[in-house]
């Protein structure tokens, strides 16, 4: 038992290392071969990265494609290292006052159809992306609100012309979601056809497509990046609930889970396999948001929404939900840990709700409330029927409140209803809602929190935030833009209260430790090309036989 | 549940039975019943008195004392947990204690609205006939044909979870259900001659519906009553799995085994398991007991 | 015998346009659609402009009379339409299905009739023995039972136990392979939600089997047979078994009938890709379409099969197609 227990420390310690360390380790020598088994608890909608949003077709489809840039899957915790995927050299330096980007396209890259890969595919690609014709959509068109034009002025070159610079634009190409298409594709068979089939130039070659039950690949023998991939193959198998995930991996079917496990399910599998997981944990770009709906009374008082974020004990909850929930670090607007975003110690002193006198804010809160002649205040808080992690944290901020004397009921809804009175709607007094970026980009994450960024659904205007957001977009200098960033953050979280953050989530993935040669990034969209993955076949029989 | 050999040997043993000797009688001849009434008034004790029987605050989280194995107590220094917490602190013993209710609540409230209005349609059909039967009986068609799972989200989407909106789902199939058993029998009788004496005297439809029809169709409604009181406890706890069902915090059997339940089931099996054991305890009590009601009224299956 | 059949088919008719229009109504009280969920861009920005352009493609932008204008069209056509989620053809999404859950529905029957013919059969010859309750409270219990409560303990019980006997743990596939292409593979992952639906079905043809021979060992020909001095289980098999089956098969057939409709928590619990995984799926999803198709499939099954036990009955009684 303590073996064990030391075995799990020391994974954990070693799963850690390797998040942060960057390229450390992988010395020992790659082997080649075996199919790895992936479990994907979401359904794909359609093979399109260009309009769809979930990790349910990032995990199984990703490795089909090619990105023009990508996140160093060498290094992909870092949320500024971005490196070439198609292009060569490094990943371009803007000139024309960064007004130009140049990139030069690598030669030689086929589609699986045997199509070669030209500046022209990756023109016509943005060019979807960026510009998509009446009757086209594009999820992240408005990421590409700076490109002016996409030319491809020979084969091996691509010119993207901006509008005006923007620190936003590298991170945005970066996006786990521009697939690479075949401009031929898109000729002949128009821009709806690669929701049904697929044809990229990625690590991997498409087998087959079982709806409901799996997607399987194989080796792309002429993949460009030198001796790459590893694996022959894999299948991506469809598990909706996590306790079949969980329990594949243990029993042997499964062999990875790239979106993350509870605390406790790690321990489980740890317990029980011992030195057969490694895990691997990192702080997760995803946060849950308190949303206060400011068009219901007395949710338009702001002394009420202070006293709702001044009840919630944030480091005491960090110490409990961590060990039942995919939560666990304390932080502002930003992602902690991100140059930009505030750190622990300026939270505690000047962000409301982040002091370490817990009875302190408790009191303030009910004295808040007692202003407001709301002391008994009942609501509702309105929730997304899905456990991890918003149940679980749901139900934690109902007792939080509880302990200044509110009476909270929590008000469960499925995906798409929720959604709609989130939205639409907007017949809620108090939701939980949620903020999941796949590249690191707190200047644009933070929009979540803007009345005009068009994902704000606390239902309010404030002119001072829209001006101090316009100043930080169009600020160069790092210290002016943490300036800025704390400025707006504390006229959201302090002054407004108008939205407030509960914890950010802690992305942790168990897996059989015959899995070589992948790293955990602050995202479960990035870093699934899968091409650095290979398997130790001495491990692998050894701990699932011949 | 006076069946006639009963009657005979009383009057063979004038001298007045004690309740004891009766209820070993009943005991003897319907042990399984017997077991059966017991889970179920130990069920009905639980639910009334459980702001006494139950040590802990059912929602109360106490997140000092997570997941603390059975027997243990709290690390706060009061209190005792007999079943052990889930992943909130929550004392398992009190919630299910206080699940009982809830149980209870849906059960008896589904079983009762749902068998009664079943009744109501069902001797009606008959009684009326006609294009007023071809109709309902299609629209009876359509609901018993029909998959509880739409009805539940459609039901939750539109007003929303909660004990009562569980209730109106699990309701909704067994209308149909009660009022096909109870029409087929209620045909039968509708064809007897004091039916038509009484209609030929004058009686209203009112009156001979319910004081003709109604008493002899007694047998099979208390049937599908009973039947349905343990399935309208699973149906609750399939629902919670589902995530259509009774919402956190609410202390429910159901809710209690979805979510955290399988995540735990192993490093802290006592969370799904003790759930399970009262909703399966609990069915069970109410299947022997419906069983026996059937036995005791069915006259083709009494024993001869 | 022909104009019964013909009444009763006519009977059907109003059942499966009454549900059509009832499904069609519930799922459109449900706020949202397909397109919120679906480019509900993770919490993040959702550009309206996408959200719009996926409305009109499905035509959910169109009044509600027009739409349900268009589904009664295509019901009446058998023409389906596409999934709203993935956009395959929908007949294609329930074919891939569909021979799982037939799989598994033959296997969970099997199970249910080995189990309840033998313990009917018991539990009737001895009527109110302590065999006979013990039999009665097997039965019961499966029933009494959550189906996915069973199920989570078989998973436990199969990780543990193959730990500590074979030293790895071991826990049945969770991806769908035919039968005929690697029937091992195939039948160490439904064998055990066969093993435990089949185990909860048994419990009312165990109680069928039980009433009917409890009936047929009355009759005069029974007393007959042992008047004649036959030995008991002569009496059972011969004599009673054979003329209790009727009710038996038929409530055999019905069950039958409610597992082609998918197992929608069991197979949850298994990972298995059948009707019933579908069914939660694109209800959660909002796939009008889709759920449409699967709740008219449940309901075509269940009158079909009420059709042909009214038609058997009549066939056996023919007082019925008189009345």
């Amino acid at each position: 038992m303590k073996s064990r227990l030391t075995r799990f420390a020391a994974s954990v310690v070693l799963g850690s290392a390797l998040a942060v360390g960057a390229g450390s380790i992988s010395t020992s020598a790659q082997e080649y071969g075996g199919e790895l088994r992936l479990v994907v608890g979401s359904k794909i909608p359609s093979y399109d990265g260009h309009i769809e949003s979930t990790f349910g077709m990032i995990h199984p489809i990703r490795p089909f494609y090619s990105m023009l840039i990508r996140v160093n899957p060498d290094n992909p915790s870092s949320p500024t290292d971005f490196v070439c995927d198609l292009c060569v050299g490094d990943v371009p330096e803007p000139t024309n006052d960064g007004k130009t980007y140049t990139f030069k396209i690598r030669q030689g890259v086929t589609f699986q159809d045997g199509t070669p890969l030209t500046s022209a595919d990756i023109k016509a690609t943005f060019d979807k992306i960026a510009f998509p014709p009446e009757g086209v959509a594009s999820n992240r068109k408005a990421y590409f609100k700076m490109i002016d034009s996409i030319e491809a002025p020979d084969d091996e070159t691509v010119v993207f012309n901006l509008k005006f610079a923007s620190g936003t634009f590298i991170p945005s190409v970066a996006m786990p979601f521009n697939f690479i298409y075949a401009k031929k594709d898109l000729d002949e068979h128009g821009y709806k056809w690669h929701q049904t089939n697929i044809n990229g130039s990625g690590p991997f070659h498409f087998v087959e497509h079982v709806q409901g039950s799996h997607v399987s690949g194989v080796k792309n023998p002429n993949y460009y990046h030198e001796g790459k991939p590893y694996l022959d193959g894999y299948r991506a198998i469809s598990a909706p609930k996590m306790s079949v995930r969980l329990q594949a991996i243990r029993g042997g079917q499964a062999d990875i889970e790239f979106r993350g496990f509870p605390p406790r399910a790690r321990d489980d599998l740890v317990k029980a396999l011992g030195d057969q997981i490694e895990v691997q944990e990192s702080d997760w770009n995803c946060v849950l948001i308190v949303t206060p709906n400011h068009k219901v009374k007395p949710f338009d008082d702001p002394r009420v929404r202070q006293a709702l974020s001044l009840a919630i004990d944030r480091a005491g909850g960090s110490k409990y939900l961590s060990q039942i929930a995919i939560v666990k670090t304390v932080g502002g607007i930003g992602f902690p840990g991100h140059p930009i975003s505030s750190t622990p110690e300026y939270l505690e002193k000047n962000i409301i709700g982040y002091g370490s006198d817990v009875e302190a804010n408790r009191e303030r809160a009910k004295e808040l409330l007692k202003e407001a002649g709301h002391e008994n205040l009942k609501f509702t808080l309105h929730n997304r029927g899905v456990d991890q992690p918003y149940k679980v944290v749901g139900t934690w901020l109902i007792d939080q409140w509880k302990r200044i004397g509110l009476d909270v009921e929590q008000w469960v809804q499925p995906s798409t209803p929720f959604y709609a009175t989130l939205r639409t709607k907007k017949d809620f007094d108090v939701s939980l809602d949620f903020n999941c970026q796949a590249v690191v980009n707190p200047i644009a994450d933070i929009s979540k929190f803007l009345p005009s960024g068009g994902a704000n659904y606390s239902d309010f205007e404030d002119q001072q935030l829209e001006d101090l957001y316009i100043e930080l977009l169009q600020t160069g200098d790092p210290a002016k833009q943490r300036e800025l960033f704390a400025a707006y953050e504390k006229r959201v979280l302090n002054d407004l209260a108008s939205q407030f953050i509960t914890l950010w989530w802690y992305k942790i993935n168990p897996y059989r430790s015959y899995v070589k040669g992948w790293k955990i990034a602050p995202s479960h969209y990035l870093n699934q090309s899968l091409e650095n993955i290979w398997i130790d076949q001495a491990e692998y029989k050894k701990q699932l036989g011949g | 549940m006076a069946t006639p050999d009963i009657s005979i040997e009383s009057d063979k043993l004038p001298a007045r039975k004690t309740v004891l000797q009766r209820i070993g009688r009943l005991a003897r001849k319907q042990p399984l019943g017997f077991a059966g009434g017991i889970v179920v008034l130990a069920m009905v004790i639980m639910a009334v008195f459980a702001p006494w029987l139950a040590p802990f605050d059912p929602e109360q989280a106490n997140f000092a004392d997570m997941l603390v194995p059975p027997g243990s107590s709290s690390n706060m220094g009061e209190g005792f947990f007999l079943l052990g917490t889930d992943q909130f602190g929550r004392d398992l013993f009190s919630r299910i204690i206080y699940g009982a209710r809830t149980a209870l609540t849906v059960g008896f409230t589904a079983a009762i609205i749902g068998s009664f209005a079943g009744l109501a349609l069902g001797v009606a059909s008959a009684y009326f006939g006609g294009y007023f039967d071809l109709i309902l009986q299609r629209i009876i068609d359509v609901f018993m044909a029909f998959p509880l799972i739409i009805m539940a989200l459609a039901i939750v989407a539109i007003f929303g979870t909660g004990t009562d909106k569980v209730i109106i789902a699990i309701t909704i199939p067994f209308i149909p259900r009660c009022a096909r058993v109870v029409r087929s029998s209620a045909l039968a009788v509708r064809e007897m001659p004091y039916v038509d004496a009484a209609r030929s005297i004058g009686y209203g439809s009112a009156r001979i519906i319910f004081r003709h029809i109604a008493p002899n169709v007694v047998a099979p409604f208390l049937i599908m009553l009973t039947a349905f009181l343990g399935e309208a406890i699973l149906l609750e706890a399939s629902l919670s799995y589902l995530g259509l069902g009774v919402q956190e915090p609410t202390p429910a059997w159901g809710l209690m085994l979805q979510g955290g339940a399988e995540e735990y089931a192993e490093s802290a099996p006592w969370v799904p398991i003790f759930p399970g054991l009262a909703i399966t305890v609990a069915v069970f009590g109410f299947n022997l007991f419906g069983d026996a009601v059937r036995d005791a009224l069915d006259p083709r299956l009494r024993s001869r | 015998m022909y104009s019964y059949i013909v009444k009763r088919l006519l009977i059907l008719l109003p059942t499966l346009i009454g549900a059509a229009i009832l499904v069609f109504l519930l799922l459109r009280l449900v706020p949202g659609d397909v397109c919120l969920l679906r480019f509900g861009g993770e919490g993040g920005y959702a550009d309206p402009e996408q959200i719009r352009l996926c409305q009109e493609r499905l035509g959910l932008d169109q009044p509600i009379f027009f739409q349900f204008v268009d589904y009664m069209v295509g019901f009446f056509t058998l023409d389906l339409g596409v999934s709203m989620w993935t956009a395959q053809p929908v007949t294609e999404e329930i074919g891939i299905r569909f021979g799982l859950s037939l799989q598994i529905a033959i296997m969970a029957t099997l199970v249910s009739v080995i189990i309840a013919l033998p313990l009917g059969v018991i539990s009737a010859a001895k009527q109110n023995t302590p065999t006979d309750y013990f039999v009665r409270a097997f039965s019961i219990a499966g029933i009494a039972m959550p189906s996915f409560w069973l199920g989570i303990l078989i998973i436990l019980g199969l990780l543990i136990g193959s730990q500590a006997f074979f030293g790895r743990p071991w826990m049945p596939p969770i991806d769908y392979v035919p039968i005929w292409v690697d029937p091992w593979y195939n039948l160490s992952a439904l064998i055990w939600p066969a093993l435990a639906t089949g185990y909860r079905y048994s419990a009312v043809a165990t109680r069928m089997t039980r009433s009917a021979m409890l009936e047929v060992l009355h009759e005069d020909y029974v007393r007959t047979a042992r008047a004649k001095g036959l030995i008991e289980k002569v009496i059972i098999n011969k004599h009673a078994l054979k003329n209790a089956m009727l009710p038996v098969v038929t409530i055999i057939g019905i069950e039958f009938a409610f597992l082609m409709g998918g197992l929608v928590v069991t197979e949850q619990v298994f990972n298995l890709n059948g009707l019933g995984k579908l069914f939660v799926e694109s209800v959660t999803q909002s796939d009008y379409t889709l759920t449409q198709a699967l709740v008219m499939l449940v309901v075509a099954i269940f009158v079909l099969v009420n059709f042909l036990v009214d038609i058997m009955y009549a066939w056996l009684d023919p007082r019925i197609r008189y009345n």
